[in-house]
């Protein structure tokens, strides 16, 4: 029985490549998504282990926290560079160097910008242009190290890019205004690319004072004499640091610093999360293929029953067959991952995230994960059509058109598939609106409520396909005349199979339709936010909108003669109440440029915070108990703790703030933070937005090549740029799911002109030209695509109206991108066409004889 | 044979050397005033070793007495034996473990699957039923049915004739102990139809196939050792080795009532 079920898939190629099909996208986005983290995963370790060659022994500042709110790194306090000589001298020390790290030295570009690295840190550090470089990781590729005070080396990446050379002048842009060096080398890191990251590289002193840590180092990296270990070492170094350094071996130094990339998890996460989708739309395709074949193939199973082949066998064979096409569709899919991980990459790449990236990591759980996932999707989705098969009784053998009796709880099928869709809204609902769920029990509800309504949604469409198809199919019959007429009725004629088509389209444009309503609602209500509370005629922000500027960038921009007001909102980061938090500071100018509704307190506030008061908003308050003149710690990176007072408590306008859940006065965040910065800075010119104005303004912040002066318009625009391109990535991937649902469309179409041939040849016989056969399955898939389409868009609809309710508190609003739909609609009309491409041509080709003579 | 096989044991003894026989079959299809009644209560011995042909008008229920007595369809009511086994209260898998042991079909399409060659569509049911094929019985089989050179070519690239005869060698190689045929030449040319039928009648002569083949040809009738004649759901004549003029005379005399 093996060899028949083999042999019979031998004989269908074609159907099974097509079903394949379906399953190999999914598996290749789970095999890329492995390569592509596991390659930049490979990156960072080899970045991170190249940083500490040939050192035993790293000497650091300590942080209260590695790394802030938002997954950054935070810097280091210096230390005094007095205490290398005292590393040196220890007994057990064969080597020690000392140097500097800074994450904010950005190169200048040839267009007078900075160079944009996506989010990727702007690295600068120190070398020993004298040394014996034994610590250092960098290599030259020309020209010589740093050595004096203008002298600066550039990564490849930056030199390449921006066509630097050696001798070349570059401009660097760190606290103050830029600053110009000449190129004396070229450096990278041998074996990894650094991604969008940027390389500068000085001699110490040059450092120091450019990174104005005079008489300061960083990092001080030692090495053992040999016979030496490194706890040995470690234990003889501890008792000369100062209390706020401190010395780790190795290992836990690097152990440290990959906690600072976890966020390539957070990337694998999401990247599955669509892998799953697409593997979930496969599972439905490969389901309805095989029910389609199954029940074209009954007279071959109900031969096989009477020639003595029991259910058991039966079922067997449709498993193995399954297992079969699961298991080459799985290494297809393992494959085609290492190309796709190089497309994600270039995704990533083309919205402005860089990653480093090294040779390709192939590893064995990607192997083992692809296939098992792959294998078992099938294997899942056959069970049904399988369980079906056995159902095939011997007399088909003998009995023309006969059907499949249906099984023991048929009957409860109706009932069922409404059960399924009301258990889904009812568990969406829970999920989304229920108060005080775990996060934890949130998502699952939240995930098993979405798979329960895709399920029951898809198993009630049967029930719309004739209503919709008469709808949709409309347009059909004015455009393709008696082809149109026919193709619209055919949707109809097997209702289930349309309906099940139609639903790994509507998976797909369910979830497209969620993203874009819930991006809309974000823009917009980030849009009133801004009208709401800028009162500022001019804001200045990093070119990239998110990076922080120094505040030298706003001192220079208060000299500008038609400043009326300015207000520099600093941003840094600090333990509250146990987590870290956002903390920024503002000063007595805020309520000229930003307007705050306060529940306790008023617009006097921001001038009165001094060395002690600090403002909250009402989330963070209403969480704490917080009210006016109750007591914050505050501790800073470079553990200093700040004891504060509430002075006030404004309301957290919907759509976003500006502010941390803590905002201080400069005053009191200057003292305490080292290269304080500001996320933005607001300003009101005499006479408001002129053209001489915003020239002016610009003129003033000329030096720095990171500040971009911004009216409030491009302010928005700017703001949403982000918001934009992370909707195109999830569009990109959503996209994944809507070709798997397109390779279903183009299965159930070939299957389907297979089933009719004997009527394709007839209607060809009484008159039908090719063109119209054509155009018969065209009009045949599209119709089906829109079921697929308007099914998705209601419940993409559905979806996004229990999201907006269950944020309503964070302001995202309920709004419908009319055009994007629209677009949605055009693109699923396209994946009509498309998929009907191959089948229409197949339909067209058939010699009307044999098609007659067809059985 | 299970013991539940082995508990429907037959109410009431099979005529000697009977290896099938039912007892007032009758079969209705649907309900109310659209029901048919296909068989109106047919009883009959199929004798070991011989050919027994069922004849009649289309409409008569001759289908349908064969479906039931290959346990393909459930009557009504009444019973069938083979080999000494009652089947209408065989469930599912017992039913399959007889077919294996005791019943080949032959059918008007043939039902050959296209991907299997010509000897492996013949060794199916042994492959099915995971038994070894005996070489000399396998060489003999295919020889007589004319297939040896073609053993290896697929259904597509053999002619209907040639179809059938692998057919017959698939419903032959497990040695069953009744064959059921039907309507065997009900697909084929005169020419072709004629050898096909000398196959069928040498395999009863040569093997004492018993065989019972459903047909609509006076001339196929007239290769069996009996004729049965069902008109309107009930057996109307039964004649022995008759030639085919006999046989038209006897369905005629059928269309004429």
């Amino acid at each position: 029985m093996t060899k028949v079920a083999l042999k019979g898939l031998a004989g269908r190629k074609l159907r099974a490549a097509l079903s394949a099909l379906a399953i190999v996208l999914g598996v290749a986005m789970v095999s890329g998504t492995f390569v592509l983290t596991d390659t930049m995963n490979g990156a960072f370790d080899s970045i991170i282990s190249q940083s500490y060659k040939n050192a035993d022994v790293v000497i650091s500042g300590k942080t209260a926290f590695e790394t802030d709110s938002n997954g950054n790194t935070v810097q280091a306090p210096s230390f005094s560079e007095t205490l290398l000589a005292k590393v040196k001298a220890l007994p057990d020390v064969q080597a020690a160097a000392g140097s500097l790290t800074d994450a904010k030295t950005r190169l200048v570009g040839r267009d007078g910008k900075v160079v944009a690295t996506g989010g990727a840190p702007s690295l600068g550090f120190s070398v020993e242009p004298h040394g014996d470089q034994r610590f250092n990781p960098l290599k030259l590729t020309s020209g010589t190290w740093p050595d004096g005070a203008n002298q600066i080396a550039i990564d490849t990446g930056t030199a390449k890019s921006e066509h630097y050379a050696v001798g070349d002048t570059i401009g660097v842009q760190t606290q103050g205004p830029i600053e110009h060096f000449r190129i004396a080398g070229i450096v990278k890191l041998p074996g990894v690319s650094i991604g969008a990251a940027t390389m500068s590289v000085f001699d110490i002193p040059t450092a120091q004072k450019l990174f104005h840590r005079l008489g300061q180092l960083d990092v001080i990296r030692v090495q053992s004499k040999s016979g030496v270990s490194t706890a040995k070492l470690v234990s003889e170094i501890k008792p000369i640091l100062p209390p706020t350094v401190q010395a780790r071996d190795v290992a836990a130094q690097e152990k440290q610093d990959k906690k600072s990339v976890n966020f390539t998890s957070f990337i694998k996460y999401f990247l599955l999360a669509f892998a799953g989708i697409a593997l979930f739309v496969g599972s439905f395709v490969i389901a309805n293929t095989l029910s389609i074949t199954i029940a074209q193939r009954m007279r071959e199973f109900a031969t096989l029953r009477t020639l003595g082949a029991t259910r058991r066998q039966i079922l067997r064979a449709v498993v193995i067959e399954a297992l079969v096409v699961g298991t080459l569709a799985s290494v297809a899919g393992l494959f085609l991952g290492l190309g796709l991980a190089q497309g994600l990459n270039a995704l990533f790449k083309a919205i402005g995230f860089d990653l480093p990236s090294t040779g390709t990591v192939f590893k064995t759980r990607t192997v083992i994960v692809s296939l098992i996932v792959g294998i078992v999707i099938t294997l899942l989705a056959s069970l049904r059509p399988a369980l079906r098969a056995t159902r095939v009784p011997p007399i088909a053998a003998v009995r023309e058109g006969a059907t499949l009796p249906r099984g023991r709880f048929a009957r409860f099928t109706p009932v069922l598939s409404l059960i399924t869709l009301i258990l889904g809204v009812l568990l969406l609902g829970y999920g989304v609106l229920a108060h005080g769920l775990s996060t934890g029990n949130r998502l699952a509800s939240l995930g098993g409520g979405i798979l329960l309504l895709f399920f029951g949604v898809a198993a009630n469409a049967s029930l719309l396909v004739r209503p919709l198809a008469s709808l949709l199919g409309w347009p059909a019959t004015r455009i393709g005349g008696a082809a149109g007429v026919l193709a619209r009725d055919n949707t109809m004629r097997n209702t289930k199979r349309t309906a099940s088509t139609a639903s790994a389209l509507m998976i797909g444009l369910a979830l497209v339709t969620l993203v874009a309503i819930l991006g809309q609602g974000i823009r917009s209500s980030f849009e009133s936010a801004v009208d709401q509370l800028l009162r500022s005629d001019y804001a200045l922000t990093a070119t990239d909108t998110f990076t922080p500027l120094s505040v030298a960038a706003e001192r220079e921009l208060a000299k500008a003669p038609n400043v009326t007001a300015i207000e520099g909102v600093r941003a840094g980061s600090a333990r509250i109440f146990g987590s870290t938090r956002n903390l920024t500071a503002v000063d007595g100018s805020l309520p000229k440029v930003i307007h705050l509704t306060w529940k306790e307190g008023s617009n006097a506030i921001p001038g009165q915070l001094g060395n002690d008061g600090a403002f909250v908003d009402h989330k963070f308050a209403k969480k704490h108990h917080l009210g006016i003149g109750s007591l914050l710690q505050l501790e800073t990176p470079t553990r200093q703790v700040l004891v504060v007072h509430v002075k006030g408590v404004f309301k957290l306008p919907n759509g976003g703030s500006p502010f941390g859940e803590v905002t201080i006065s400069h005053q009191l965040f200057d003292a305490n933070f080292r290269d304080p910065q500001n996320e933005m800075v607001f300003v009101n010119t005499r006479g408001g937005v002129t053209d001489a104005n915003t020239r002016t303004l610009e003129q003033q912040v000329k030096g720095f090549a990171d500040a971009k002066i911004q009216t409030e318009s491009q302010f928005k625009k700017n703001f949403e740029k982000p918001l934009n391109k992370i909707l195109i990535l999830l569009y990109v991937l959503l996209l994944l799911s809507v070709i798997v649902s397109l390779f279903g469309i183009i299965n159930t179409l070939v299957l389907t002109v297979f089933e009719r041939t004997r009527e394709i040849g007839m209607l060809r016989a009484v008159g039908m030209t090719r063109r119209q056969t054509r155009s018969m399955i065209r009009h045949e898939s599209i119709v089906t695509s829109l079921i697929g389409g308007a099914l998705g868009i209601a419940v993409g609809f559905f979806l996004a109206l229990l999201v907006t309710r269950a944020t309503s508190s964070e302001g995202i609003v309920f709004a419908v991108p009319w055009v994007t739909l629209v677009l949605f609609v055009i693109a699923t009309i396209l994946v009509g066409i498309i998929a009907a491409i191959f089948p229409a041509r197949r339909a067209a080709r058939l010699n009307v004889l044999e098609a007659l003579q067809y059985e | 044979m299970s013991e539940a096989a082995a508990a429907a044991a037959p109410v009431e003894e099979p005529h000697s050397g009977a290896v099938v026989s039912a007892r007032d079959l009758t079969r209705r299809y649907g309900e109310g005033e659209t029901a048919v009644d296909a068989l109106r209560g047919v009883s009959l011995d199929v004798p070991k070793g011989q050919l027994t042909a069922v004849m009649g008008p289309s409409g008569s229920g001759k289908s349908t007495l064969m479906h039931i007595l290959a346990g393909l369809d459930k009557p009504t009511s009444g019973e069938v034996t083979i080999a000494g086994t009652n089947i209408s209260k065989l469930n599912d898998s017992d039913l399959t473990k007889l077919r294996r042991q005791h019943i080949g079909f032959i059918f008007q399409f043939f039902n050959l699957l296209p991907m299997l060659t010509a000897e492996e569509n013949v060794l199916l049911p042994l492959s099915i039923a995971g038994e070894k094929p005996e070489k000399k019985w396998v060489e003999q089989l295919l020889s007589q049915i004319g297939l040896t050179d073609r053993r290896t070519h697929r259904p597509a690239e053999l002619s209907g004739g040639q179809q059938q005869r692998v057919a017959i060698g698939r419903a032959l190689v497990s040695k069953p102990t009744i064959v059921f045929a039907d309507e065997p030449t009900g697909n084929l040319d005169s020419t072709t139809s004629g050898e096909i039928l000398d196959l069928m009648r040498s395999s009863v002569d040569a093997y004492g196939q018993t065989t019972v083949m459903v047909t609509h040809e006076a001339r196929a009738a007239a290769i069996a050792d009996r004729v049965l004649f069902l008109d309107d759901g009930l057996i109307v004549k039964e004649l022995g080795r008759a030639d085919p003029h006999e046989v038209i005379t006897v369905m005629e005399s059928l269309s004429a009532s």
